[in-house]
């Protein structure tokens, strides 16, 4: 997988991981992948929901010590 | 415009009061659907708030300005942002502080009615959750049954009317909600009573709750007595209370009955459940006052606010009470059953002392509906 850009959004509580997630997004091309570090745990279904309604995929997730990790494939 | 700020109470006051209230809930669908803030003349708007990021324009032809609105996420920080765009946009909204956790964990205490000799029964509804938690007052002194986990809420009621704690009492080892009720005995001094058949995995000192225990509360002598009822658990007990009140528990609701199998023993204890409900509750006298510990939908309120019901009322008019064949009643309570609740393994983990997660973990554990019944 080839990482275009990372967003570290640790520490945010929401809305703020998704809002700056939307605006790496915006950053990048279609195709390209961002990779996005958060640690409210309410991002889990928020990330998933929010791929489903614009378009974008995501590639893979994981948790390492309270850290998601997401792979976010732009539309 | 100007951003309001509701508490929880706030909201509370809107659902007992019957008024109307727009909600515009900006959580995820799923999350929704799963659980939301019901009110009798409460209208919804769904939209999860990162498909309003570029702007709410679309959405201000369904926003009524004839009435309140109240936007609401899980913790709050999305409704803020969310409401300050409607604000922007010229509209006057509030957002619910500490979102739908703080709904989940707001308790009412109404009054159900009078006990002799100057006594009281209170109801503590938790509109959020559908629990409901009782306190019987009489002189100077109180039972609690069922308590919740805000143990603060239940001894701040008693220092305010100058009463002591005496007896707490959990009808069953609870699955659905994190009991308040040892902490409550420890901070007090009061006893803790659980059923014995439902405490065998627990890992602290209890007084047990068997059939036929009285206890006498206050200089008036109030009767709580316990009957047992097993079913939703094998040690299921219920309460009558001066002669006057039924306190069910999770076996009995207003418009439905308790699930046989949050213990895992759904098929073994639906006899029992038979029994209770058939038997041992038809036994009784039909002006008996049925206060359960939950309700599931806001149609389950009285007007007061309260969940109470004449046991003959519900003998008539109760679905689960109403199935004359067992074997339809066997497979009423033990196919197609709702979903359990929300980490329902790990809360009864708690409530035997075996975990002792943080506050927020109870927090997490306790979200979504109880989920206790059978309809």
């Amino acid at each position: 997988m080839n990482i275009t850009k990372t967003l570290d959004a640790k520490g945010f509580a929401c809305p703020m991981p998704i809002v700056r997630t939307k605006k790496a997004m915006d950053s990048i091309e279609s195709g390209e992948v961002l990779e996005v570090l958060v640690t409210d745990k309410g991002a889990l279904n928020d990330f998933t929901a929010w791929s489903a309604a614009s378009g974008h995929t995501i590639l893979e997730q994981k948790e390492e010590v309270g850290v998601l990790y997401f792979y976010i494939q732009k539309a | 415009m100007v951003v309001n700020i509701w508490t929880a109470a706030d909201v509370a006051r809107k659902v007992i009061d019957n008024k109307e209230l727009f909600i515009l809930d900006v959580r995820n669908t799923d999350a929704f659907e799963d659980w939301k803030i019901d009110g009798h003349k409460f209208d919804y708007l769904n939209i999860p708030y990162f498909e309003l990021l570029d702007g709410v324009e679309e959405i201000l032809p369904q926003i009524p300005t004839d009435r309140d609105v109240l936007v609401v996420c899980a913790k709050e920080g999305s409704s803020i942002m969310i409401a300050e765009m409607l604000s922007d946009a010229g509209l006057t909204v509030g957002y619910l502080a500490g979102g739908m956790k703080s709904w989940s964990m707001y308790l009412e205490p109404i009054k159900v009615g009078d006990l002799s000799g100057g006594g009281e029964l209170y109801q503590f509804v938790r509109l959020g959750k559908g629990c409901l938690s009782y306190m019987v007052v009489s002189e100077g002194e109180a039972a609690i049954i069922d308590a919740v986990r805000f143990t603060d809420v239940f001894t701040k009621f008693a220092k305010e009317k100058n009463i002591t704690i005496k007896h707490v009492f959990d009808t069953h080892l609870h699955a659905d909600h994190i009991s308040g009720g040892r902490a409550i005995a420890a901070a007090t001094g009061a006893t803790y009573y659980l059923p014995p058949k439902d405490a065998e995995e627990v890992v602290f000192d209890y007084a047990p709750l068997e059939d036929g225990l009285t206890v006498k509360v206050g200089a008036s002598q109030i009767d709580v007595g316990a009957l047992y009822s097993p079913g939703h658990t094998i040690g299921s007990t219920s309460f009558i209370v001066d002669g006057k009140y039924l306190l069910t528990g999770d076996i009995l609701f207003i418009d439905s009955i308790g699930r046989p199998d949050l213990a895992g023993l759904a098929e073994d204890w639906v006899a029992d459940l038979r029994e209770s409900l058939y038997v041992r509750y038809r036994a009784l006298a039909e002006d008996l006052i049925v206060c359960p510990a939950h309700f599931m939908i806001i149609d389950e309120l009285n007007e007061n606010g309260t969940v109470s019901k004449r046991l003959g009322d519900l003998f008539a008019e109760n679905h689960g009470l109403n199935v004359e064949d067992e074997e339809i009643f066997r497979s009423m309570v033990t196919d197609n059953l709702p979903p359990q609740p929300n980490a329902y393994q790990e809360i009864r983990h708690v409530n035997m002392g075996k975990i002792t997660p943080t506050d927020e973990e109870q927090t997490e554990m306790e979200i979504g509906p109880n989920r206790c019944a059978v309809r």
